[in-house]
């Protein structure tokens, strides 16, 4: 599919948000929907079937949660949320209602548009079905047929949790991963409250494969709800 | 006299006009006062009352004694009568007035006979005119009665002309106090044909009296008295008018009396006599009691008896004085001239002329160094002192007995030794071995047994040592003046030695009181808060008092509460109830006084000026110190207690007014910080935005570029603001809950780095992070925040390109992790104040409003750890973080088993 003709569902009810982000996506060569409440959100969706949903957490007659979660009854489409900042337990609770990503008030534009590129690619990856073998973001290079890690072409020994994890994560490149979400898969549903055993690991994980695990430039840790790689970095 | 007499000394002026507005204001008493029972003040007061009532005053009765006569009842009917208390007591019932009906119904007028009626046990005061106090302070006017005989100051004269001596007696204040005093008069013909025709009403004990006291002899002398009084009331109101007025001719002088006054019965006399010509003067007096050094101690009792003296003085309007100094006469008269006293009030001395000639004369001292000083002499007869009593009369028979035979068995030891030494002693020494023993046993046993070990020496020495041996006869009458010798020289030596040694006791027990003041007010020193003064007057109280002590203040709407309490102090209703009568009218009450005796405390209030602070309650047990002796010391003792309260409720005062100024620099801080530091980056949105629009200029590429630029950072720069008065404000709140975690330190420390990774750029960063650094239970996004505000001033406040240290390490129970920069310091005396809110530092660059560090302290306070700030060795800030470690670290170091599923996947 081709981004540039894609549907974007946009559901704010703030006036100059909406401003704001029509004029970004259509400059960008998005068609637009707008809905400024849940309702109208739910009917724009059902009769137009839009390929992203940007929605708004703070929506004047549903809860942006319970909105997700209703969508993610029928629906794949890429959600991403928007939502202010300081609201740490909404955001994980979208993500692990089904939304794809989030981004916090206020935002710039070239965030907003890499979130919908990623959000795209990963709607793509799981629609085409296919397995990809080879994953390779900036240095860091995932055989996952030989089960093998490289950074700069440098073979990194890990434990397999590690493994697990670091794949995980380079599959959703670009997309936040709540604690609970990696727990369960990693580690299964057993372990969904015990974050600490992500947080290690993950410290692990950075010393390992960073090359200054002092100032990470491919783990980024969203406070309080989780880990992203980036999609666009060398570490 | 020259022109500025004439005019009424200004002062004298004020204060009346202050007198009369709070006249104006209180509730007003009127008194009928009579000669005697009979002359019809029942009659006048209902008469008068009625005549209130019909001009539609609100006129109730409180009690009133009609004595079933036919014409005072009369007048009774129609007017409102309040229910009369009943009060059981020992069987029988007595019928009362009810003070806390009358409280409760606030009439506007009250009448209540016979002013100095003695309340039954168990009301609330044991005389009727404190009740009448209290109703006068509850803004009730009161109309009373009361006879001649029963006024205090008055007692003994009226005991002189009846031979009757009235026991139920009203301080002259209260006199004073009437706003109005109504003479009701009668000739004494008159009351004696009332009297022989049944129509006056007397009681059973006044009866047996009427013979002794209806003498027409007497009658005419307390009319005479009534009438005086009254004349004299009459003058005071002249005289007052003539103040208020100016037409005084000649303004008297301002006499002042001092009454000396001593543990002798004949004091108590003197003291009315004293107060007396105080009204008839108008003029002040003091009851002076001078505690001479070189005088002989008191016993107990003349104590309880001079004390007494002292209350009696205060209950007749007088101020008193406790002088020392080293004879009587001289403080005395040196207290006079300093305070300009213009009467000596003085005994008649009612020893011979011998004890003047020995010990010199007290009057005599006075009247030659008294100067210009009148002195009156006043006799002191007719007052037999009680019989004196020996120093240790109330310790008891036993130990009485003990003493003596302890004394017998001295003597009877010395005469052992002199008849086994008669070969090697001289006569003269086996005398002396006896006045020796007398000593002894004067020193140890007391004067008693001194006196028999005398009398038991003199009849040893001449039943063994005098010839003719055993017997008691003596053949030489020259043994006779030694025998007498012998004992006389006992006697006296067993009185100094016994003087001595009452002498040590009181020095020691007032060393005693003076330890134990010195030990309070060193405790209330170190005290700071009320509550803290509160246990410690609680518990000083307790131990120097030996009983158990609480501190009661008002709380919050009027409602008692006890601040602190040493041991069991009974909290029932009832002592509720003398807590708070304390509390309102500043006056001791509760048990051993006269005002609710019933209840099982006995309070104090502790009051500094009209304002009572608190009350101090203390289940006084007969121990060795009471309150009614050693008056001087408890006083001083309570003061203590009231000013160190006093200090503690100043010093929360002088906090909450500190504290109210500092919130006021806040908000003002507050108010600048977000005019100046919001409006800036508006300011310069607003101006790029509408220069980008404006259309007549087109700004060249490289112009829009920087107007852009400025519009993004300016944002970025107004969200900061934006999220740390927000932060800030809920941290304040206390809506921040803080969602603890177990964390990697390094973690909270990364991500905040990699967030500022903008701002950091060039800098060297050094992490010294322990791999063995235990998990740290934070919320990961409050802790996050403290590194980033941290990481976020070290790029503010140091030049760009300079190193930035981060170390941790876990040292005992806590972790340590420090954040040090190279940049300028902090400046001296800035480390304590930086943390506080809107203070930016002195090398501050860009914007901001001085929350970042104190948002960082809230947070690492709220997880119970502190934040501090120094300046490190070699230049540049280092601040540190101290937080403690709870509980322990889940384990995490072995891998958990995985799921077969996982592990077959990719």
């Amino acid at each position: 599919m081709n981004e540039k003709d894609a549907l974007v569902l946009v559901v704010e009810d703030e006036p100059q948000m909406q401003r704001f982000l029509r004029a970004s996506l259509t400059s960008h060569g998005f068609r637009l929907l707008e809905a400024s409440t849940g309702a109208s959100a739910v009917v724009e969706a059902t009769t137009h079937n839009p390929n992203l949903v940007l929605l708004d957490l703070g929506l004047p007659d549903v809860d942006g949660i319970e909105l997700t979660r209703r969508l993610r009854e029928w629906s794949r489409v890429p959600i991403i949320v928007i939502s202010a900042r300081g609201r740490e337990e909404d955001k994980v609770e979208a993500l692990d209602a089904g939304a794809d990503d989030y981004l916090t008030k206020p935002f710039g534009v070239n965030e907003l548009l890499a979130r919908i590129r990623v959000a795209f690619r990963h709607a793509e990856q799981a629609s085409s079905d296919k397995p990809t073998p080879i994953i390779d973001i900036g240095s860091l290079h995932l055989d996952l047929d030989r089960r093998e890690v490289t950074v700069d072409g440098r073979e990194v020994h890990l434990t397999p949790i590690e493994y697990k994890l670091l794949v995980l994560l380079a599959k959703n490149a670009g997309k936040v991963l709540t604690h609970r979400q990696i727990l369960k898969e990693v580690w299964g549903p057993a372990y969904a409250g015990q974050s600490h055993y992500v947080r290690v690991r993950m410290a692990e994980l950075r010393k390992k494969i960073e090359t200054d695990a002092g100032r990470p430039k491919l783990f980024v840790t969203e406070p309080g709800v989780g880990y992203r790689i980036r999609a666009d970095a060398s570490p | 006299m020259t022109a500025p007499d004439i005019r009424p000394d200004p002062d004298a002026l004020l204060a009346r006009i202050h007198s009369e507005t709070t006249r104006a204001e209180r509730a007003k008493l009127r008194i009928y006062l009579g000669y005697a029972p009979g002359v019809g003040k029942t009659f006048s007061m209902l008469s008068a009352a009625r005549e209130l009532r019909e001009s539609g005053k609100d006129v109730v009765i409180g009690l009133v004694e009609t004595h079933a006569r036919y014409d005072t009842a009369a007048l009774v009917l129609g007017l409102e009568m309040l229910p009369r208390r009943k009060i059981d007591y020992k069987g029988r019932t007595l019928e009362e007035f009810d003070l806390d009906a009358a409280l409760a119904r606030k009439p506007r007028v009250l009448l209540l006979d016979e002013l100095a009626h003695t309340n039954a046990p168990g009301a609330r005061h044991a005389k009727r005119w404190q009740d009448v106090l209290d109703l006068l302070d509850a803004g009730i006017d009161i109309h009373t009665t009361v006879n001649i005989q029963h006024v205090e100051s008055l007692n003994d004269v009226v005991a002189q002309i009846t031979t009757v001596r009235v026991r139920e007696t009203v301080p002259d204040s209260i006199l004073a106090r009437a706003d109005e005093v109504e003479l009701v008069d009668l000739p004494p013909d008159e009351l004696l044909a009332r009297l022989r025709d049944g129509k006056v009403y007397l009681t059973e004990q006044a009866s047996r009296a009427v013979d002794n006291f209806f003498r027409r002899g007497n009658l005419l002398a307390l009319r005479e008295l009534a009438l005086r009084r009254a004349a004299d009331r009459v003058d005071l109101d002249i005289l007052a008018h003539r103040e208020a007025n100016a037409i005084s001719t000649t303004w008297p002088t301002q006499e002042r009396i001092l009454v000396c006054v001593g543990p002798s019965p004949a004091s108590a006399r003197l003291i009315r006599a004293a107060a007396r010509m105080a009204v008839r003067l108008h003029a002040p007096f003091v009851a002076a009691y001078v505690e001479a050094v070189t005088g002989p101690s008191m016993s107990d009792e003349d104590r309880e008896r001079l004390e007494a003296h002292l209350r009696l003085a205060e209950s007749l309007g007088g101020d008193v004085a406790r002088l020392s100094g080293a004879t009587i006469a001289r403080a005395l008269v040196a207290h006079a001239r300093r305070e300009n006293f213009t009467r000596i009030v003085i005994g008649k001395p009612t020893h011979s002329r011998l004890r003047d000639l020995v010990r010199g004369s007290l009057l005599d001292e006075v009247v030659r160094g008294s100067g210009e000083i009148d002195v009156h002499v006043i006799s002191g007869e007719g007052v037999v002192a009680p019989p004196p009593r020996t120093a240790d009369g109330k310790s008891g028979a036993r130990i009485d007995v003990l003493a003596y035979a302890a004394a017998a068995g001295l003597v009877t030891a010395a005469t052992s030794v002199s008849v086994l030494g008669r070969n090697v002693f001289a006569l003269p020494d086996e005398a002396m071995l006896y006045l020796m023993t007398i000593m002894v046993v004067a020193a140890r046993l007391g004067r008693g047994p001194s006196v028999l070990a005398a009398a038991l020496s003199v009849a040893s020495y001449d039943f063994f040592f005098i010839p003719p041996f055993y017997t008691f006869a003596v053949s030489d009458a020259r043994h006779t003046l030694t025998f007498s010798m012998m004992f006389g020289v006992g006697l006296v030596i067993s009185g100094f030695t016994l003087r001595i040694r009452r002498q040590e006791q009181e020095a020691r027990s007032r060393e005693e009181q003076t330890s134990a003041l010195y030990g309070l007010s060193r405790e209330l020193g170190n005290a700071v808060a009320s509550d803290e003064v509160a246990e410690v007057i609680a518990s000083r109280t307790a131990k120097t008092f030996e009983c158990s002590a609480a501190v009661i203040v008002a709380g919050a709407e009027g409602a008692l509460k006890v601040a602190a309490e040493s041991g069991e102090v009974p909290w029932s209703p009832q002592e509720q109830a003398v807590a708070r009568w304390v509390l309102e009218h500043a006056r001791p009450a509760g048990l051993s006084t006269d005002t609710l005796p019933g209840a099982r405390v006995t309070c104090l209030p502790m009051s500094s000026g009209p304002v009572v602070l608190g009350v101090l309650a203390l289940t006084q047990r007969p121990a060795k110190r009471g309150f009614a002796e050693y008056r001087s010391f408890n006083d001083a003792f309570v003061r203590q207690c009231a000013m160190a309260l006093e200090r503690a409720r100043l010093a929360e005062e002088g906090r909450a007014a500190a504290l109210r100024a500092r919130t006021e620099e806040m908000r003002s801080s507050l108010l600048s910080a977000v005019s100046h530091d919001l409006r800036t980056p508006l300011a310069a949105i607003t101006g790029a935005g509408t220069m980008l629009r404006d259309e007549s200029v087109k700004p060249t590429p490289a112009q829009e570029a920087e107007l852009l630029a400025t519009i993004v950072e300016e944002a970025e720069r107004l969200e900061r603001l934006v999220t740390n008065l927000l932060d800030m404000t809920r941290i304040e709140s206390g809506a921040v809950k803080v969602k603890r975690e177990w964390v990697p330190l390094e973690e909270l420390v990364v991500s905040a780095l990699a967030r500022l990774e903008p701002k950091l750029d060039h800098r060297q960063i050094t992490t010294e992070l322990p791999d063995d650094l235990p998990l740290i239970s934070v919320d990961p996004v409050l802790f996050e925040q403290v590194f980033l505000n941290l990481f976020e001033n070290a790029s503010k406040y140091t030049p760009p390109g300079s190193p930035l240290e981060i170390r941790a390490r876990a040292q005992g129970s806590e972790i340590v992790v420090e954040v040090a920069d190279r940049g300028p310091g902090l400046r001296v005396g800035e480390e304590a104040h930086i943390f506080e809110k809107f203070v930016r530092g002195a090398r501050a660059s860009g914007g901001g409003v001085g929350l970042g560090l104190a948002i960082c302290r809230g947070i690492v306070e709220s997880h119970g750890g502190t934040l501090s700030a120094e300046n490190r060795e070699g230049g540049g800030a280092l601040f540190r973080i101290t937080l403690p470690i709870l509980g322990d670290a889940p384990d995490t170091s072995a891998e958990p088993e995985l799921p077969r599923s996982a592990e077959a996947r990719p």
